[in-house]
């Protein structure tokens, strides 16, 4: 089992493999985007109070959960590259940073030009604002620190720590809107508990799902780049390029 | 032990520590995190009386008057409530029943508000819903 996770794990097996992962994450994606707008801008109701603004949330609330996902990825990932020092765990989590602070960007973004129709104000500081703002810096600071060294070993291993330090922030961001009183509503979507209606939901679901795939493919896609560019002195690398190979 | 568990326990107390500093952290703030206080807070008087604060709560119906461009209306919690008064423009949300956040200062026993920001609950649903949740209630 743990030869067989090593082999796997290895840039070379990884870079074949991952070729042909990638098309079984990016069709999908393209399917899901598709159907989730047709979803969200036309099978779907209006809100009673917010009329057809509420259709920011079809991409606010997933690229929220997008944020809060790929930071507990590379949490996740992080802590297997500090323990087990398994070089694809790193590069998960280096290639994996841009991509969430992007979504971290996208929801404060459509987040700021739906708070100003319906609360009436760009931003507030508010506990749940506030928290996903520091995610977002969270991110900027991995990218920062990954670049800061010279050596990738080092690089890592400093920006491992910071990524499972910043972990704290992740249930606070979620349940910030029921420990403190805010702004921001509380969630709509619990374990147990749906409070919109049906179409709504889909909706909301099909982009998630959409949203969840394009990070698969994006993760893949940018790691097989990672990897060329680390193993670039390596024998399978300088034969690839030789070959002309894709 | 070996060394992978050793940093295994290191990446453990790593984690454990930074929750331990955040939650002391949290602790230590209290109150200070909450973005508003509730009209019942601010008669106990946990609000910052005389300084400017925020004030949530719903409109309570039939409280809302207008005069030009000054509106008055009371918020409360169901158990305390305080008048309102305001100059400016409303954002969309505002009506009677609807949750709001305000910020100002406590004159007497009138709130004077220099915003007045509407807050919206986790429901969603059509008017059509909205309408017959509405009656069948009456």
């Amino acid at each position: 089992m743990w030869k067989w996770i090593q082999a796997f794990a290895s840039p070379k097996n990884f870079y074949q493999t991952s070729a042909k992962i990638i098309p079984w994450f990016l069709y999908p994606f393209i399917a899901l985007t598709l159907v989730g707008l047709y979803w969200a801008l036309i099978v779907s109701p209006p809100d009673y109070q917010q009329g057809d603004s509420v259709r920011i949330m079809y991409v606010h609330v997933p690229a929220a959960w997008m944020s809060l996902f790929i930071y507990i990825v590379m949490a996740i990932a992080g802590a297997i590259g500090l323990i087990w020092q398994i070089k694809l765990a790193n590069i998960v989590a280096k290639v994996s940073a841009p991509i969430g602070a992007a979504f971290t960007f996208l929801a404060l973004v459509t987040g700021a030009v739906w708070g100003k129709p319906m609360w009436g104000t760009w931003w507030v500081w508010d506990a749940r604002l506030t928290s996903e703002l520091i995610l977002l810096f969270l991110y900027l600071a991995f990218i920062s620190l990954n670049n800061a060294f010279d050596n990738p070993k080092t690089a890592s291993k400093a920006s491992s720590v910071l990524v499972i330090v910043g972990l704290v922030n992740i249930p606070i961001i979620y349940y910030s809107v029921e420990w403190w009183n805010s702004l921001h509503q509380g969630a709509s979507i619990g374990v147990n508990k749906v409070s919109m209606q049906i179409d709504m939901f889909i909706a909301l679901m099909l982009i998630s799902f959409a949203f969840k795939f394009l990070y698969g493919a994006l993760v893949l896609m940018r790691a097989r780049d990672e990897i060329l560019t680390t193993e670039q002195n390596s024998t399978w690398v300088k034969k690839l390029i030789m070959k002309g190979e894709k | 032990m070996t060394k992978r568990q050793n940093r295994m326990v290191l990446v453990a107390l790593l984690l454990a520590g930074a929750v331990l500093a955040i939650t002391l952290l949290l602790q230590a703030l209290g109150s200070n995190t909450n973005y508003f206080y509730s009209p019942t807070e601010v008669a106990e008087g946990k609000a910052p009386i005389g300084k400017t604060f925020r004030l949530g709560g719903l409109v309570a119906k039939g409280s809302v008057i207008r005069k030009d461009m000054m509106v008055s209306f009371d918020v409360t919690d169901n158990k305390n409530k305080f008048t309102i008064e305001y100059t400016g423009i409303l954002p969309d949300l505002f009506r009677e029943g609807q949750g709001i956040i305000t910020t100002g200062s406590l004159v007497g026993e009138t709130f004077i508000a220099t915003e007045v920001l509407a807050k919206h609950d986790e429901n969603y649903m059509p008017p059509e819903v909205a309408d017959a949740l509405e009656k069948s209630k009456k």
